[in-house]
């Protein structure tokens, strides 16, 4: 589920409150977003994705909350690594077009 | 809140699409480039929403030659009980190879391959869904998101519009439009499968609502492996795993494929069951990380190797959206047999393709993109067909209980509580996976009391009235599924009666049903020229 909001990294853009396929999300006036509904959190990744300061993290566990810190998180690496894995933002090449997804399936069924 | 920002948004176009996934948003560029005025609503944000979205998928792209279109055919037909349609096969077959290789034209980013050309028979969600949202804006198309549809809106020549809520701004809308496609996803029931929860059945009540008819909703009950803890259901991936008890010892039979109910028959016994990708050879890893990034994404967060470690897992319900049951089609456009009214993708039956049984991603994706497009055009055919007439009609709400007012008796919390007593019903494996007589009939003896408690309620027309409409469609879903469950005693595709472990050949038939207070399912002959043998 979605659990981190980096105050610090955060810029305003709303771009999560506008992406979130279940509105899990609020604006507020002159602030960050806020997560208003988190039991409506599908743990679907897309907010983080979309997140162009890789302020955002979703925990993986679907079924509750995770106790987990920003300061952890930035420790361990983990802001941002799902967009860097998808190839998205500047510079970067999509994964889509990876050489791997073509020798994948020619060497397995996929 | 500002008063222009209160005051309701009344649109008009020739066709209206609700459900921004790959089928709603083929539809409006299809619809949009025969020249139709075209508005598109979410549920959620188009781009985002759906089951494709947040995942990969393979796509049912075979070239146009003989033998491998042959083959492409053969695949699944046993696999979904001889339910296909050879003559649907083809069309879709035809349409997919054209749409993909369209999207490699309007930039899709597909890998090359050895020749240096592209690969074209697999797509990433988010890129893929990113660009059909571009597409649909490039197209002139009106995206509404956020905006959940109520109910849809029709006089006594068929449907013409819809009506809904903008859920960030407490906003009515509605859109009155010569033609409605519905490509609101299957029904999964909110079991947290990977970008499901937007996907509660909703287009199945509307159709049913306009009095259209639903198909195959015994082809209902797919269940994903996933971690126990986490969204990601890629089922693909387990054809790599071993299966172990706590202790270690391996789980004879279980898998992938047919070895999926011996995990359930566990899970239901109480044995817990874990899995390692541990037979997949050591040169495709990396290769199997690309092709899925989200795949391993919940793995390296909680510190798993999902290749040597031991991870517990369940089986997660994907209800329609993997199941082939939904809205019955009358015509090569994807039409309903209510004027006006059309389906595509995952809302619509994707029997006529793959029978009973989808397996995988590759259908539902060929699917959808096909049948958005031909619904796109029907609609957009049809809306111009009516002319000027459209302008004046004298449309009604349709929706089978009351929204209506400031406050209903179906309070968000009444809601949560129906959808709880619906979940009981469809998601036990002893329940809905493995399918008896009595069992079926207990359930809908259930269901049909809360279907009558939401029947005789009300909701208020605010944000409230969204998870009211839910929790409806998820009831009259369930209802739907049942009772034709219970009609078909036999075992076909992916209906499993545990009375009737047989497949049946004098019940080769599709199964209709419909209505809401009372359900009907009847037999719909399968043509013997449609058969692929």
């Amino acid at each position: 589920m979605i659990e981190i909001i980096s105050a610090s990294r955060c810029i305003s853009c709303n771009q999560c409150v506008s992406v979130c396929p279940t509105n899990v999300f609020d604006k507020v006036e002159d602030g960050i977003p806020v997560i208003s509904r988190k039991d409506d959190c599908q743990t679907c990744f897309m907010c983080e994705l979309y997140c162009p300061v890789d302020a955002l993290y979703v925990a993986p566990d679907a079924e509750g909350p995770t106790q987990i810190s920003e300061a952890q998180l930035e420790l361990a690496g983990q802001l941002g690594g799902y967009r860097e894995k998808v190839g998205w933002g500047p510079g970067r090449t999509p994964v889509s077009q990876h050489e791997y997804m073509y020798q994948l399936a020619v060497k397995t069924s996929f | 809140m500002t008063v222009a920002e209160q005051a309701r948004l009344d649109l008009e176009a020739d066709v209206l699409v609700i459900g921004g996934g790959p089928a709603g948003t083929w539809a409006a560029i299809t619809a949009a480039s025969s020249g139709a005025k075209v508005v598109l609503v979410d549920k959620g944000f188009c781009g985002t929403s759906g089951a494709t979205a947040p995942s990969g998928t393979g796509v049912w792209y075979i070239k146009p030659e003989e033998e491998l279109r042959r083959q492409a055919k053969e695949s699944r037909f046993t696999l979904g009980g001889f339910l296909a349609d050879n003559r649907w096969m083809d069309r879709v077959l035809n349409r997919t190879y054209e749409n993909m290789n369209k999207l490699g034209d309007w930039g899709f980013p597909f890998p090359l391959d050895d020749g240096g050309n592209p690969y074209r028979r697999g797509l990433q969600g988010p890129e893929y869904m990113k660009l059909m949202r571009k597409l649909v804006q490039r197209a002139g198309v009106r995206i509404l998101d956020h905006s959940p549809a109520l109910e849809l809106l029709a006089d006594d020549h068929g449907v013409g519009g819809a009506a809904g809520i903008r859920t960030q701004t407490g906003q009515e809308w509605s859109v009155r439009a010569g033609a409605v496609i519905i490509a609101t996803g299957g029904c999964a029931f909110l079991s947290k499968a990977l970008g499901c929860n937007v996907l509660t059945g909703d287009g199945y009540l509307f159709a049913a609502e306009a009095g259209a008819s639903l198909s195959g909703m015994e082809f209902s009950n797919a269940y994903a492996i996933a971690p126990t803890f986490s969204s990601v259901t890629k089922t693909a991936y387990y054809k790599w795993a071993s299966f172990y008890y706590e202790d270690g010892s391996v789980v004879e039979g279980a898998g992938s494929q047919r070895g999926r109910s011996i995990i359930a028959r566990n899970l239901l016994a109480g044995r817990q069951v874990y899995a390692s990708l541990d037979q997949a050879p050591e040169d495709i890893r990396p290769l199997l990380r690309i092709g899925q990034t989200n795949f391993f994404l919940p793995f390296d967060r909680m510190g798993i190797d999902p290749f040597k470690d031991k991870f517990p897992v369940t089986l997660r319900l994907e209800g329609t959206v993997r199941g082939t049951g939904g809205i019955h089609i009358t015509d090569e456009s994807c039409a309903t047999a209510v004027p006006g009214l059309y389906a595509a993708g995952d809302a619509a039956t994707r029997q006529l393709i793959c029978g009973g049984f989808t397996g995988g991603g590759s259908h539902n994706a060929a699917w959808a993109m096909s049948s958005g497009s031909f619904a796109g055009e029907g609609a957009a055919k049809h809306a111009q067909s009516l002319g000027a007439k459209s302008g004046t009609r004298v449309l009604k709400g349709l929706s089978s209980s009351v929204i209506a007012g400031k406050q209903g008796s179906q309070t968000a919390a009444k809601s949560a509580e129906f959808v709880r007593g619906v979940q009981a019903e469809v998601m036990p494996y002893d329940r809905n996976l493995f399918r008896t007589e009595q069992g079926l009939q207990g359930s809908i003896e259930r269901l049909d009391g809360i279907w009558s408690e939401i029947r005789n309620g009300s909701a208020g027309r605010t944000v409230e009235a969204v998870k009211a409409r839910e929790a409806a469609a998820m009831t009259a879903t369930a209802r739907w599924m049942y009772n034709t469950a219970l009609q078909r005693t036999e075992t076909r595709g992916m209906h499993k009666r545990e009375d009737f472990p047989q497949l049946d050949g004098s019940q080769h038939y599709r199964l209709l049903s419909g209505g809401l207070d009372r359900i009907w399912v009847r037999a719909e002959k399968v043509e013997k020229e449609a058969a692929l043998h």
